[in-house]
């Protein structure tokens, strides 16, 4: 027994191994606190933010940020052209979009995993019914299938969030039904099955667990198209309704002051790019402390 | 070859008629009752609803109803808009064109820049030129398309006045259509100014639509090419004594593409809901624009044709570099 304990190599712990490889990657640390900043500022927007951000100062409407000609340290980042203040709104906006996107990735996230490992165990009825739903699915890009989804439910924080979390569905079903399949072969599944474990126990005790790497992988990734999407359809008119503060509603309401007011423009927009951005940096170090199959593809 | 053809062919049966399926509920799914929902809040006495609902085959079952949406389908009847009470087909037909011209546009845009980036990048690994690439093909990749769009019409087109700030053509032109392709009716016109107006309207959301894209292209190509540089052929060429573009260009290059081309066929999803967005801000008269505008008016059978084209598009498109991609790598055809 000792012999076998000194025989061992001295392998990191898997987190620490995880956050060697995580931290490897400069990009990624530096995305990670930026987003650590944004999901702060988001969580405390209601301590932060200096107005309500529905609160309209009729006598200051589109009023410049602090640091240009016209503008006041009354507002930090001036005012939009209903007289709100862009700071405490683009606080708030970030708790609706990044909240809408982390719903919609949990939304996604679970029925997808259980759909892919039914799939993936009931390869001769379940898996082709489901394979085919989730193919009909894809045929759909993205945020056209969001807007199908939203012309059916009709606009609004909630349904946002429904059609977001459809449209990943399929990315997750498939990632688990491929990692699971791979894994389905493995001695160590044949041996827990010998070994009388039940199907709930295969799939979810004995085998997710080791699928879990491009799953997480994804997850982020799903994040930051979630929260472009959101920002698309806020765009559009069919996301999240005003006078709710979401970073792409704030947008389309400013698309006409965009001779008068850049700031109105310039400033939801860099937010969305920070987020985006460093969430996907943040995606980059997960692949690569995680998956480091998947390093060399991108 | 051909069977390769036909197999993929046939995988496609459930999901096309999964699609038409979909399009078919999308005005059945709609709470309430869809003439009332159709018709707004105009008051519709009981005698026009009636006739409606038999106009529209509403009375009927659904499995009749469906079929006869799938016979009026492969009969070219995408159904009539509620608004211009004209035929869907029809005003596609004059709409498409220019989604097409757009995104054709945009694509050529970056899978030539893309490849060229990506190559470069992948050659000199590491270098402050790669960094910047790949730098730059990350936040390209994290650009919310509309606000990109926004940037872009403030600079160039507020501040600078170098580009116009929506439509295809200036209105003084009347180019006589042709193909619907306005960059070639206008040249074709041999109208003075008209194509270089073309060209000047086109400009600007082809980069907007084409940011992504490239981002996507310039990275796959480098790793691809990064991979490729291994490979035993291309140490082989290198030692036979080749010159270095020769090696590149020949050897590595049409390798490292295979991936590249799927990719590139992937994009196609993204232009397609990217048209969406971009041809809403420039005011692009496309399909992306029809749709949401039509959403708005609530003139569903548009909708439900939108959807329709766009997904068929889509699946067509894949579909073709599915085929090629056959052509290319005849590993996969064996598979």
């Amino acid at each position: 027994m000792s012999t076998a304990t000194e025989a061992m190599p001295d392998y990191p712990r898997p987190f620490k191994a995880f956050w060697q490889g995580f931290a490897a990657n400069r990009g990624a640390l530096a995305a990670l606190l930026l987003f650590a900043l944004i999901a702060t500022a988001a969580l405390l927007a209601p301590w932060l933010s200096p107005y309500d951000p529905i609160e309209q100062f009729r006598d200051h409407m589109l009023t410049a940020p602090a640091w240009a000609a016209g503008g006041s340290r009354q507002f930090l980042l001036g005012t939009d052209e209903l007289g709100r203040d862009m700071l405490s709104r683009l606080l708030h906006g970030g708790r609706v979009s990044l909240g809408i996107g982390l719903a919609s990735v949990l939304l996604s996230l679970l029925p997808g995993v259980m759909l892919g490992l039914l799939a993936a165990f009931h390869q001769q009825w379940l898996s082709p019914a489901i394979m085919r739903v989730m193919d009909i699915l894809l045929a759909l890009p993205g945020l056209l299938l969001a807007i199908c989804v939203i012309t059916i439910l009709g606009p609004g924080l909630v349904n946002t969030v429904i059609a977001i979390a459809i449209g990943a569905l399929p990315g997750y079903t498939r990632l688990t039904r491929a990692a699971a399949l791979a894994e389905i072969g493995k001695d160590y599944v044949t041996a827990s099955r010998i070994a009388g474990a039940g199907s709930l126990r295969l799939m979810f005790i004995t085998v997710l667990p080791n699928c879990m790497a491009p799953l997480i992988v994804n997850a982020s990734l799903s994040f930051s198209t979630a929260i472009l999407e959101t920002a698309g359809l806020g765009f559009l008119g069919l996301g999240v309704q005003a006078p709710l503060p979401e970073w792409g509603t704030m947008l389309s309401a400013a698309r006409d002051y965009i001779e008068r007011a850049p700031w109105v423009i310039t400033l939801p927009g860099l937010t969305i790019l920070a987020s985006v951005l460093a969430i996907n940096l943040m995606g980059d170090g997960l692949r690569d402390a995680l998956d480091p199959k998947l390093k060399k593809i991108s | 070859m051909f069977s390769f053809i036909l197999k993929r062919l046939a995988t496609l049966i459930p999901t096309l008629i999964g699609i038409t399926l979909v399009a078919f509920g999308l005005i059945r799914l709609i709470p309430g009752d869809p003439i009332e929902v159709m018709m707004g809040e105009r008051r519709l006495d009981p005698e026009v609803h009636a006739a409606m609902v038999k106009s529209m085959g509403l009375d009927q079952p659904l499995a009749t109803q469906y079929f006869r949406y799938l016979g009026n389908l492969l009969h070219g009847d995408l159904g009539q808009s509620l608004v211009s009470r004209e035929p869907v087909a029809k005003e596609f037909a004059a709409l498409f064109p220019a989604t097409v011209e757009l995104a054709l546009t945009a694509l050529l845009l970056a899978v030539a820049l893309g490849l060229l980036l990506g190559m470069l990048a992948g050659l000199k690994r590491g270098s402050l030129f790669d960094q910047g690439v790949m730098g730059m093909a990350t936040v390209g990749y994290s650009m919310p398309v509309f606000w990109w769009g926004l940037i872009l019409i403030m600079f160039f087109s507020v501040n600078l006045g170098w580009t116009p700030v929506s439509g295809r053509i200036s209105i003084e032109y009347d180019v006589a259509r042709v193909s619907g392709f306005l960059l070639l009716d206008s040249w074709l016109s041999g109208e003075e100014g008209a194509f270089s107006s073309a060209l000047a309207h086109l400009l600007l959301p082809a980069v907007v639509l084409g940011t992504s894209s490239l981002a996507v292209v310039a990275r796959m190509t480098r790793s691809s090419m990064l991979e490729v540089l291994r490979e035993d052929y291309v140490r082989t060429a290198r030692a036979k004594g080749l010159s270095p573009v020769r090696v590149v260009v020949v050897h590595a290059l049409r390798n490292a593409l295979i991936p590249v081309l799927t990719v590139v066929g992937m994009q196609t999803g993204s232009l397609l809901a990217g048209a969406v967005l971009t041809e809403t801000i420039f005011s692009w008269p496309g399909i992306g624009k029809w749709l949401i505008d039509s959403i708005a008016r609530r003139d569903y059978p548009v909708v439900q044709a939108g959807i329709l084209i766009s997904a068929l598009t889509f699946i067509a498109v894949n579909l073709c570099v599915d085929i090629l991609y056959g052509v290319v790598n005849p590993r996969i055809r064996a598979q």
